[in-house]
């Protein structure tokens, strides 16, 4: 009894890191079948973001607090992010998935590189690169020929404020030296450490507690995925998004805006991306490839629960959790003590990453019977 | 009848000062075929046109170059006067196009009131009510009775009839029906006729209508007969004789 509750709740506090961290790529992949290898470093500049904001709330009042607007910073921060790569790199792909796959995949890369790299010299440089560029762009997109210079003026234009920004970032670093040039995170991972009214934790039986962290998890969880689900079903940009995703040509002639909504819909998923990476950076310490380790497990949860359908994602992020823990904790282990050879099976398993073997294992299997994941699409699919 | 051999002149008389939709010259093409060829037709507003021609002579394709979901390769499309042919198709829906596609699009898991609600999306103008109004169940009572069923699990006869409903929540000024009668029961075809003239005769709107039925047809107020991709016939559905329709229609 004692070890079913607790691997119950170790797997649920699994299973709700996987489905918050699942719930984003849930919408961009399920409902825009957009496939944003990119997911994982949103979360792990939502992560960043709330190692800023806890710096910038130490030894201030709220210091306890910070967490609440560490998430909605990184909700901000990412929401952002996402609506930026869009824009600019995503919309031009939708109904290429293999192009979008290896772009995303791109952005990932660089977003890694971004953040180790990144300092006052850096950003300046960059605010003086897209000053220039963007703004000059601004300027001549007033001529009455644009049209006809454009690939001129980009010509043109993109080295002289590569060459303008990069002598000003580096007369910057030869004047301030260290000041402005010692990167904000460098390679090493950084730590968020839980407030403190976070540390501890409940217990549940007997030499089993369940950690605060792991219950605000859970909590944030259930709030994230009501919230997603409010605001699908009961507004009306969420009744916009149902109709685009079901039928993209109908629902622009019938005068939705189709762009926005596609904007939208990418923002509000990265949103939950970064909601995501503020809860995992209070499971450990976060570093630059943080995002990596999860979008393996976040692309596993919305396939096994059936592309395109929120409840699948929620059943399947809890399974998988629950067995994940069931296997690695070895909780079946003493229930066949008639059988030397099965215990030994178990026994075998019982690390974190043979547990994933097993798990991954038993998705392939599943998934071989129920091709379509746990809760199939009825009917036409997402087109793009 | 006016007929001639090449192009048909749109009739001043008939459209109006200010015609709702004037097209001129369209040429439209599916990669290197060519589908329409100089197109020159026009509606005005409260009269209802039927655009008549066998299968795969275009009809659908000039719909679609309306509503703007195909690029013509040149030509012009005026809608009350203001050209149209840089707009999206959901831009196309907020300057007055109701579009009523074939096979009529019905969003499948949705309830029958959320793709009536979609419907208001083209209506211009912050502050409108999210609630349907009273005239469309006076015109469709059948929807009135499954607001809450989802729309995929409707028969093809009242899906038809949420597709017209659909596209008149956003209170167009040019209704554009795909062929409304396809596939559906005769006692509904006749439902549906009276609906539609009885909007053509009451609010005023244009109504551009592809149609093979030819009761349906003779509802019309103006006709235009297509054949490869071009328009070789027009005149009032009055003087329709039955060897032009024999000519014409897909029997």
């Amino acid at each position: 009894m004692t070890q079913l509750l607790e691997s119950l709740f170790g797997g649920l506090s699994i299973g709700s890191v996987l489905l918050l961290s699942a719930l984003g790529l849930a919408i961009v992949f399920g409902l825009m079948g957009v496939i944003n290898m990119a997911h994982g470093e949103l979360m792990m500049l939502g992560a960043y973001t709330t190692f800023v904001v806890q710096n910038a709330f130490k030894k201030t009042p709220l210091e306890g607090f910070y967490i609440f607007f560490a998430l909605i910073a990184a909700f901000i921060v990412t929401a952002l992010l996402g609506l930026l790569l869009e824009r600019g790199v995503i919309r031009y792909l939708y109904g290429r998935p293999l192009e979008t796959l290896l772009a995303t995949w791109g952005v990932s890369l660089i977003l890694q590189q971004f953040v180790r790299s990144v300092s006052w010299q850096f950003i300046a440089g960059l605010l003086i690169f897209c000053l220039l560029f963007f703004g000059a762009m601004g300027v001549l997109s007033r001529l009455a020929n644009f049209e006809r210079i454009r690939g001129w003026v980009i010509g043109l234009m993109l080295p002289i404020s590569a060459a303008i920004s990069l002598t000003i970032s580096h007369i910057l670093g030869q004047t301030y030296k260290l000041a402005v040039t010692n990167p904000w995170f460098g390679t090493q991972g950084v730590d968020v450490t839980a407030p403190k009214w976070l540390r501890g934790g409940l217990p549940i039986v007997k030499e089993y507690q369940l950690p605060y962290t792991r219950l605000f998890i859970i909590v944030l969880t259930v709030v994230c995925v009501l919230g997603i689900y409010w605001f699908l079903n009961k507004t009306a940009w969420g009744l916009r998004i149902r109709a685009v995703t079901q039928n993209r040509n109908m629902s622009a002639c019938l005068g939705i805006p189709t762009a926005t909504v596609d904007a939208l819909t990418f923002a509000i998923g990265s949103g939950l991306a970064g909601i995501a990476g503020c809860a995992v950076s209070l499971l450990g310490s976060v570093s630059p490839n943080t995002g990596q380790s999860y979008i393996v497990d976040t692309f596993m949860v919305v396939v096994v629960g059936g592309v395109g359908k929120l409840v699948g994602s929620i059943v399947a992020a809890s399974a998988i959790g629950v067995i994940s823990y069931v296997v690695s904790s070895n909780a079946l282990g003493p229930l066949v003590g008639f059988s030397e050879s099965l215990k030994g099976l178990f026994e075998f398993f019982a690390t974190a990453s043979m547990a994933k073997v097993m798990v991954f294992a038993l998705i392939v299997i599943f998934l071989q019977f129920r091709p379509a994941g746990l809760f199939p699409q009825k009917g036409r699919t997402v087109d793009a | 009848m006016t007929q001639t051999n090449s192009t048909v002149a749109i009739q001043p008389s008939e459209l109006g000062v200010n015609p709702l939709l004037e097209i001129t010259n369209l040429n439209v093409y599916y990669g290197e075929s060519h589908i329409l060829r100089n197109v020159d037709m026009g509606v005005a507003a409260g009269k209802m046109v039927c655009l008549i021609g066998r299968n795969g002579v275009g009809k659908t394709t000039l719909l679609k170059s309306i509503m703007g979901l195909l690029k013509p390769r040149q030509g012009m499309i005026k809608l009350m006067g203001e050209p149209i042919l840089t707009r999206t198709p959901d831009q196309r829906a907020r300057s007055g196009i109701g579009y009523v596609p074939q096979g009529r699009e019905i969003i499948p898991r949705l309830t029958v009131g959320e793709n009536l609600l979609l419907g208001l999306e083209a209506r211009p103008g912050k502050g409108r009510k999210a609630e349907i109004p009273e005239e469309i169940f006076d015109l469709f009572p059948v929807l009135k009775t499954m607001l809450w069923r989802m729309g995929g699990d409707l028969s093809g006869g009242q899906q038809q009839q949420l597709a017209i409903a659909r596209a008149l929540m956003g209170k167009p000024r040019l209704l554009v029906l795909d062929e409304p009668t396809e596939g559906i029961q005769p006692s509904i075809i006749l439902e549906i006729e009276a609906a539609v003239r009885r909007i053509v005769e009451t609010t005023g709107i244009g109504v551009l209508l592809v149609e093979q039925h030819l009761h349906f047809v003779r509802q019309a107020d103006w006709y235009y007969a297509m054949q490869k991709g071009g328009i070789v016939a027009a005149g009032p559905t009055s003087e329709l004789s039955n060897d032009v329709v024999q000519r014409f229609l897909a029997v």
